[in-house]
C-alpha cells in the first residue's frame, strides 16, 4: 500500500509540473473580470433569507426590474409560505389585489381582467416573446425567477495559474458548501456600469459598458439602479451596493424558494448519518475483531 | 451460485417452497453463505453502493414521474413545478440529479478498482464485459436523463451528441433523422428519450444481475490477486460483508447528501436553467461532468469521423482488455512497472476529464492529444508489451498467509504450509 | 474457520441493537417524502377554496360550478320546495337530517351541494326523480328539494362542502 502510493504521488507530481509549465502559461482569468465573493445571509449550511431584505429587494423588483423582466415561476402565494418573505395570508392577498390578471373566457367567450388572487402568477410585462425582444432593442430581458441559478461568476482561491485555480475551486467550492456563483455574479453585475472606455466606445455602441457582463461588455440593459431611486421606510441605506445585495437576495429566493427547508432538512439528514456511520464503524469493527483480514 | 446450497429450510413452509421454488436456497447461498476472501479492501464496497445507487435512482425516478411532463412546451416548467410545488419534490429531484453524478463516481471508482487487481483476467473476463455493457447503458441513461429537463444543456448536449452519428459516412444523416423523429431535436426526440430513459434503467438491473451471477460463478477477486484455496482464505458474505458494505454505503451517504443538500448544483450546470432555446447556443457547451473524458478524446482529434471512432472506441478499448493484458500476474501490488503505467493512466483520464471541460483551443488541445495518445497506448501497447518484460514480485501462496504476514505472523504461515 | 471463532449468538449485544434501531428509524424517515410527493401539491391546495357571486341565480335557478374538481350545485330554492322539505318526518330518511341541517340560518333558499351521488360517485341530474330534487341516472338514486337520499341504492344524503357567506351574494367555498 505504501509503495502504491508512492508512485500515486510521484505520478502526479509530473503530471501537474507538465500542467504547470504548459496550461499555466495560457492566460489566467478567461473573461478578464475578477468577481468577488459577498457575504450573504442565506449561504453556507445553515444559511436563512433574512425576511425584511427580502421584501426590500421585492420593493426593488416590483418598482424597477418588473417593468421589462418577468417572474414567471413565481405565484403570490409564494410570497407568504414559510421561508418566503414573511408576509400573513391578508398580506399577499393585498399585494395579489394590486396586479391586474387576466382571466376568462367568461360564459360569453369574453376574455377579462381582474384583480389578482394568491394563487395566481406575476403578470408578465409583455403579452409574449416577440414583445418583449421589439421593445428592448430585438432581445427580449430575460426572465428572472431562475437568474440566480442560471448565471454564474467564477469566484474562489486565486493563485495566478488557471489549472490550480480550477482544481483548487473544485474542492473549495464543495467543502465549504459555496453555492452563490449566482446572486455573486448578479450582484456584479448591478454595480459594475462604467463609463464607456474610448477605446470600446466602437464595440459598446448604443449599449452599456459592463465589465462584469458574461458575454463581452457590452450590455442591452441601461444601469437600473442608482442612489436613492427607490424609497425605504426601515431605515435601510438608500444605496447602489445595498439596492443590489437586496434585489439579488431576493432573486435567490425566487429562484429557490425551498432553499431554506433544503439546508434544514439537510443539517438533520447529515446529523443522523454521520451518527449512523460511527454506529456501523463499531458494529463493523467488532464483527470483524476475531477475523484476521 | 457456486457449489450446492446448504440452506436447510427450518420450518414446514419453506421446506414446502424449497422443493417448488428454491428462492430461499438460493439466497442463502448467494448472499448469506457465499465464500468471500477476507483480504477485501473497501474498494471492494462499490459494488454494493452501485446497488444501492441503481435502486435509489429508479425509485426516486418513478416518483418523479409523477409529476414530469414530456412535453417540450411544459416540460421545463414540470420540472420547477416540481422543485416549488410538489411536496419534497425539490429533495428527490435533486436526489435524482445528484443521484446520476452519485452513480459515476462509485461506477469510475469500481472500474479503476478492477483495472489496479486485474479483475478483467481469466476466469472473469465475462464479469468485465457485462460490467463495461453495464457502464455503456449508464451512459445512454445518463445522457437521456439530462435532456429531459429541456434547458439549454439539454437541448444542445442533445444536438451535438445526437449529430455524433452523422459522421458515419453514407448512413449517418439518416441514423441522425432518425434518432431525432424530425428535421431537429424537438418534441419527438424527447418524447423517445423520455421512453428510453425509463426502460434502459431497468435493463440495467437485468445486466447487473447477470454481472453478480457472473462474479459468484467464478468467486470474488482480492488485493493479492491469488485465487481462493480453501476456507482459511474466506468468511462468509454474511454478516462480514453485509456489515461492511452496510457501513460503507453510510459513509458515502454522507458525502451523498453533502452534495444534494448543500450544493445541489455544483455537479449541473447554470445554463440547464435556461429554457431550451433552438435558436441560441450557448457559447461554451459542456456535456456532464462523466462524459468529459470522452469528450476530450473526441475534440482531440481534427477529423469529424476519426473523433467519433477514438470516442467510442476509448470505451470498446474495455471490451477486449481481458485480452490485451498480458501479464500472468493479476494485482498491480505485485507488478511494480506496470503499477506505474496504471497510476499515470488514472492522471490522464482525470487530465481528459479536465480538458474536456476546457474550451477546444491552444494548449488544451494539445495536451488532450498526448493524454489521448496515452489512453489508447495504455490498452493497446503498454498492458500487451509489460507482461513480456517485468519481473513480477513474488505472489503469496495463499489469501490467508498474505494476510498472516500483514498482521506480522509469518511463524504461523510458516508453520501452517 | 480456523481464524473467524464466532460469539455466541445468543448474547444480544446492545451495539447490534442500538444500530438495528436508528437505520431502522432512518428508512422509515426516508420513506416520508416518497409517499407525500402523491399528496395534492401546493399548486393545488392554492385553489382549494374559491369565491362565487350568487346574486345572478334568479329564484328556481342553479347553479354548477367547479370545485377541487368535482361539480357544486348552488340551488336557490322556490318556497314549494323548501316547504316540501321541511314537511318530511326526519324519522322516515335513511340518512336522518332535517332541512335546517342542510342550508344555513337565513339563508335557506339557498341549497349548496357537492353534485357527486354518494352511491358510486356519478353526477345526479337536477329537478328530476321523484322528490321534486335530483335523480342519479346511474342506479336510479332519487334525492328531494333538501338533496336527501329518497329512495335507491345511495346511503347517504348528497354532501355538503364546507362554504359560507362572506356577503348577501357572495359565497366562498372551501
Amino acid at each position: 500500500m505504501i509503495t502504491l502510493t508512492k508512485t500515486a504521488v510521484r505520478a502526479l507530481v509530473v503530471a501537474g509540473a507538465m500542467a504547470v509549465t504548459s496550461v499555466g502559461a495560457m492566460a489566467s482569468g478567461e473573461g478578464g473580470h475578477k468577481y468577488e465573493k459577498q457575504d450573504w445571509t442565506f449561504s453556507g449550511p445553515f444559511g436563512k433569507f433574512d425576511k425584511a431584505q427580502l421584501q426590500r429587494g421585492f420593493q426593488i423588483y416590483r418598482e424597477v426590474c418588473s417593468s421589462c423582466h418577468s417572474l414567471d415561476y413565481i405565484a403570490f402565494r409564494n410570497l407568504g409560505q414559510e421561508g418566503a418573505l414573511g408576509y400573513t395570508d391578508d398580506e399577499v392577498k393585498a399585494i395579489a389585489a394590486d396586479y391586474d390578471i387576466e382571466d376568462g373566457p367568461d360564459s360569453e367567450g369574453d376574455m377579462f381582467t381582474r384583480p389578482g388572487k394568491p394563487f395566481d402568477h406575476f403578470p408578465s410585462p409583455f403579452p409574449n416573446v416577440e414583445a418583449a425582444a421589439a421593445a428592448n432593442g430585438g432581445k427580449a430581458p430575460p426572465d428572472l425567477s431562475l437568474i440566480a441559478k442560471a448565471r454564474a461568476a467564477s469566484v474562489g482561491p486565486d493563485v495566478g495559474v488557471e489549472v490550480f485555480n480550477d482544481i483548487l475551486r473544485m474542492i473549495w467550492h464543495p467543502v465549504t458548501a459555496y453555492q452563490e456563483y449566482g446572486p455573486d455574479y448578479i450582484y456584479a453585475l448591478l454595480t459594475s456600469y462604467e463609463e464607456t472606455p474610448e477605446e470600446l466606445e466602437e464595440t459598446v455602441g448604443d449599449k452599456y459598458y459592463n465589465p462584469a457582463f458574461g458575454s463581452g461588455v457590452a450590455i442591452g440593459m441601461a444601469p437600473p439602479l442608482s442612489d436613492e431611486l427607490v424609497d425605504y421606510t426601515d431605515g435601510t441605506p438608500m444605496t447602489t451596493e445595498q439596492y443590489a445585495k437586496d434585489v439579488t437576495s431576493f432573486l435567490m429566493w425566487a429562484a429557490e424558494p425551498k432553499l431554506e427547508e433544503r439546508k434544514r432538512v439537510g443539517v438533520n439528514a447529515l446529523i443522523f448519518l454521520v451518527v449512523f456511520s460511527f454506529l456501523m464503524f463499531f458494529t463493523k469493527r467488532k464483527l470483524w475483531s476475531k477475523v484476521k483480514h | 451460485m457456486s457449489g450446492h446450497s446448504t440452506f436447510e429450510p427450518q420450518n414446514g413452509f419453506l421446506k414446502w417452497m424449497e422443493s417448488r421454488l428454491p428462492i430461499a436456497g438460493l439466497v442463502h447461498s448467494s448472499f448469506i453463505a457465499y465464500p468471500v476472501p477476507k483480504n477485501l479492501n473497501y474498494f471492494w464496497t462499490f459494488g454494493a453502493i452501485l446497488a444501492v445507487c441503481l435502486v435509489a435512482q429508479i425509485v426516486t425516478g418513478i416518483v418523479l414521474v409523477m409529476h414530469y411532463v414530456p412535453n417540450t412546451t411544459l416540460a421545463f416548467a414540470s420540472v420547477e413545478h416540481i422543485m416549488r410545488d410538489v411536496n419534497w419534490g425539490w429533495m428527490l429531484r435533486y436526489m435524482h440529479s445528484n443521484g446520476a453524478s452519485m452513480f459515476f463516481i462509485a461506477v469510475y471508482i469500481h472500474i479503476f478498482r478492477g483495472l489496479y487487481y486485474g479483475s478483467y483476467k481469466a476466469p472473469r473476463e465475462v464479469v468485465w464485459i457485462l460490467g463495461v455493457v453495464i457502464f455503456l447503458l449508464m451512459m445512454a441513461t445518463g445522457f437521456m436523463g439530462y435532456v429531459l429537463p429541456w434547458g439549454q444543456m439539454s437541448f444542445w448536449g442533445a444536438t451535438v451528441i445526437t449529430n455524433l452519428f452523422s459522421a458515419f459516412p453514407y448512413v449517418g444523416d439518416a441514423i441522425v433523422t432518425l434518432l431525432w423523429g424530425g428535421f431537429s431535436v424537438d418534441n419527438p426526440t424527447l418524447n423517445r428519450f423520455f421512453s428510453l430513459h425509463y426502460l434502459l434503467p431497468f435493463m440495467l438491473v437485468g445486466v447487473v444481475a447477470l454481472h453478480i451471477w457472473a462474479f459468484h460463478v467464478v468467486g470474488n477477486n482480492n488485493p493479492t490477486g491469488v485465487e481462493v484455496k480453501d476456507s482459511n482464505d474466506t468468511v462468509a458474505f454474511t454478516p462480514y460483508y453485509t456489515i461492511k458494505d452496510i457501513f460503507a454505503i453510510v459513509v458515502f451517504l454522507v458525502f451523498f447528501a453533502w452534495m444534494m443538500f448543500m450544493v445541489p448544483n455544483f455537479m449541473g450546470h447554470p445554463d440547464n436553467y435556461i429554457p431550451a432555446d433552438p435558436l441560441v447556443t450557448p457559447p461554451h457547451i459542456v456535456p456532464e461532468w462523466y462524459f468529459l473524458p470522452f469528450y476530450a478524446i473526441l475534440r482531440a482529434i481534427p477529423d469529424k469521423l476519426m473523433g467519433v471512432l477514438a470516442m467510442f472506441g476509448a470505451i470498446g478499448v474495455l471490451f477486449v482488455l481481458p485480452w490485451l493484458d498480458t501479464s500472468k500476474v493479476r494485482s498491480m501490488n505485485y507488478r511494480p512497472l506496470g503499477r506505474q503505467f496504471f497510476w499515470i493512466f488514472v492522471v490522464v483520464c482525470i487530465g481528459l476529464g479536465y480538458l474536456g471541460g476546457k474550451p477546444a483551443e491552444g494548449g488544451y488541445v494539445l495536451w488532450a492529444r498526448i493524454f489521448t495518445v496515452y489512453y489508447f497506448a495504455y490498452f493497446l501497447v503498454i498492458l500487451p508489451v509489460l507482461g513480456f518484460i517485468e519481473k513480477p514480485k513474488p505472489l503469496p501462496a495463499s489469501i490467508n498467509e498474505a494476510v498472516l504476514a500483514k498482521h506480522g505472523d509469518s511463524a504461523a504461515a510458516e508453520a501452517r504450509a | 474457520m480456523a481464524t473467524s471463532e464466532r460469539e455466541e449468538p445468543t448474547r444480544r449485544d446492545f451495539l447490534y441493537i442500538a444500530t438495528g434501531a436508528f437505520g431502522a428509524v432512518g428508512a422509515a424517515a426516508l420513506a416520508w417524502p416518497f409517499i407525500d410527493q402523491m399528496n395534492p401539491d401546493a399548486s393545488a391546495v392554492a385553489l382549494s377554496s374559491i369565491e362565487v357571486d350568487i346574486s345572478s341565480i334568479e329564484e328556481g335557478q342553479s347553479l354548477t360550478v367547479k370545485w377541487r374538481g368535482k361539480p357544486v350545485f348552488i340551488r336557490h330554492r322556490t318556497p314549494t320546495e323548501i316547504e316540501e322539505a321541511k314537511a318530511v318526518d326526519v324519522a322516515d330518511l335513511r340518512d336522518p337530517q332535517t332541512d335546517e341541517e342542510r342550508v344555513k340560518p337565513g339563508k335557506e333558499q339557498w341549497l349548496i351541494m357537492i353534485g357527486i351521488c354518494t352511491h358510486l360517485g356519478c353526477v345526479p341530474e337536477g329537478q328530476k326523480g321523484d322528490y321534486d330534487g335530483w335523480f342519479c341516472p346511474c342506479h336510479g338514486s332519487h334525492y328531494d328539494s333538501a338533496g336527501r337520499i329518497r329512495q335507491g341504492p345511495a346511503p347517504l344524503n348528497l354532501e355538503l362542502p364546507p362554504y359560507e357567506f362572506v356577503s348577501d351574494t357572495l359565497i366562498k367555498i372551501g
